[in-house]
């Protein structure tokens, strides 16, 4: 099964680390998609700017309302993602619990709906 | 034999098999797919088949395989004509794989994943609420309607609380498989309460008159003996089968010549199974030593603290409070703080045990809960507060199912008609 890993944390939080964490960080990320990649799990990954960077889009009556700023306003924002390869449930939230964004944040699990080919 | 012969027969086959073996063939149809409620569906086609099939053909030599690869076949026609959108393929391969298996040998057992798909409701990823329903639902194969009134909740919630947490176990992907050692312990409690739940359910009815409930404690029993026999180490496993097998050690005691209710207080402690009495006894012992109690072995050593009362005619009720304290200090329910209340009124009187009994005001699940207003009758009696035990009796008769112990209260609240005030 496939597996997204939502990575929520505060946004604001990577601002505030010294360049010495923000180093460390950067290597302990580098390293979990080393891990997930060696492993043949990941899929895909990406880190989202802000979202402050955030459009929000509805079609209403056939016409585009356009607004700016992201879908829900919360205390932790989606920042990254992870897609990935796992057997079970369990292995997603092995691979979930690893991610170093479980010790700043949390991370959500969401299966993939699976389409037939 | 004449058609209607046959068909009483199937039909004893049929139920005989469901009790032994629901869980078993549900377990065994969905461990691949993790779609429980599909192999739910086809097992009861299967059954259905099994009432129309029987009566014609004879009885199957194996009825357990015969169901097994009826409802394999229903899987897949469901799988083709429901999922033709989604990853039917994979799906048909899985299935056809497991039909081969099943039809290759009608003496071949089917593998016991029973505790692996409890294990599965019980996961973390599970709504905590739902968990022990669910295992009730699709271990034993209790109906919704049976499962909600045993977990105060309407028929119509429980559904769909069931459907959805079958719904996650597909979606989701949650395993269907033993834990881990340093997971089982967090993961155990909710399989345990489970079983203490089906339990429970059995126990409704101690003459054993309904067949499907006293088959209910007895598989309650045997998922017990399951566990605590995987894990020897897993003290709480231990203490519930002790729990339980004190409870069922009194079962033949619970009911006089005449089938009524008789309390622990009046009950013949020879009528008791002693063998089933030492078996607890000697399984809390070795929970004991493990170093870890819980909820189970707290309830089983209360157990053992009134068998060890009506043998000797000795008790130390400061102790008996003293484990109701530790057993509401850890699961704060209003039934272990009614039995808390019965006790003090041992050593300190009914006022002082009125006075300990939990608030229906704070908590409106009481005034629909006989065994609350059954204590407060009794304690308001022993206080000489005969009115107020009248109408207290009174509600606690309303609200019993069981008629023998309707029965019971009736007789307690004729006694007090002719008491003023």
């Amino acid at each position: 099964m496939q597996y997204l890993l939502l990575l929520y944390a505060n946004e604001h939080g990577w601002d505030s680390l010294t360049p010495a964490q923000q180093q460390q960080g950067a290597a302990a990320y580098k390293a979990y998609t080393e891990a997930l990649q060696k492993s043949g799990a990941l899929k895909g990954s990406n880190r989202l700017q802000p979202t402050s960077t955030a459009t929000t889009v509805r079609n209403e009556n056939g016409k585009a309302q356009v607004l700016d700023g992201p879908y829900a306003d919360s205390k932790e924002q989606l920042g990254g993602y992870y897609l990935i390869e796992a057997p079970d449930l369990d292995a997603a939230i092995a691979w979930a619990n690893r991610c170093p964004g479980a010790g700043h944040g949390t991370i959500e699990v969401r299966p993939v709906w699976e389409m037939s080919a | 034999m004449s058609p209607h012969e046959g068909g009483a027969q199937a039909r004893s086959t049929a139920d005989a098999v469901a009790r032994r073996s629901y869980g078993k063939l549900v377990a065994f149809l969905s461990s691949r797919t993790r779609d429980v409620a599909a192999a739910e569906d086809a097992l009861s086609e299967a059954f259905a088949s099994a009432l129309t099939d029987w009566p014609r053909n004879g009885c199957p030599s194996n009825p357990e395989a015969w169901l097994l690869l009826v409802a394999r076949r229903k899987l897949i026609d469901l799988a083709r004509r429901q999922r033709s959108g989604e990853i039917a393929a994979e799906d048909l391969r899985v299935l056809a794989e497991g039909l081969d298996a099943a039809s290759a040998g009608a003496d071949t057992a089917i593998p016991d994943q029973r505790l692996a798909l409890m294990f599965a409701c019980a996961h973390p990823a599970i709504d905590p609420g739902i968990r022990s329903p669910l295992i009730l639902q699709v271990v034993l194969g209790l109906d919704a309607a049976s499962i909600a009134s045993a977990f105060l909740m309407s028929p119509a919630a429980m559904s769909k609380r069931l459907v959805r947490a079958k719904d996650k176990i597909r979606q989701a992907g949650v395993p269907f498989r033993i834990p881990e050692r340093e997971e089982l312990a967090d993961r155990l409690e909710y399989v345990l309460d489970a079983i203490y739940a089906a339990y429970a359910e059995g126990w409704v009815d101690p003459s054993g008159a309904d067949v499907a409930r006293r088959d209910l404690a007895e598989e309650a029993l045997f998922l017990g003996r399951l566990v605590a026999g995987l894990l020897p180490t897993a003290a709480e496993a231990l203490g519930l089968l002790a729990l339980m097998l004190h409870a069922e050690a009194r079962r033949p005691a619970r009911r006089n010549g005449d089938g009524e209710y008789v309390p622990l207080a009046g009950q013949d402690p020879e009528q008791w199974d002693a063998r089933m009495v030492d078996e607890a006894e000697d399984l809390l012992r070795r929970a004991s030593v493990l170093g870890d109690v819980g909820r189970y072995q707290l309830e089983a050593a209360l157990q053992s603290a009134h068998v060890d009362h009506r043998r000797t005619g000795r008790s130390d009720w400061q102790a008996v409070v003293r484990l109701y304290d530790a057993l509401f200090e850890l699961t704060h329910s209003p039934v272990v703080a009614i039995n808390r209340a019965l006790a003090i009124a041992e050593l300190h009187g009914p006022n002082a045990a009125l006075a300990a009994l939990p608030d229906s005001a704070t908590d409106a699940r009481l005034l629909e809960y006989q065994p609350y207003w059954a204590a407060r009758a009794d304690l308001l009696t022993r206080a000489a507060s005969y009115a107020e035990a009248r109408d207290a009796y009174e509600v606690a008769i309303g609200l019993e199912r069981d008629p023998a112990v309707r029965g019971f209260l009736q007789r307690r609240h004729a006694t007090l008609a002719a008491r003023k005030p």
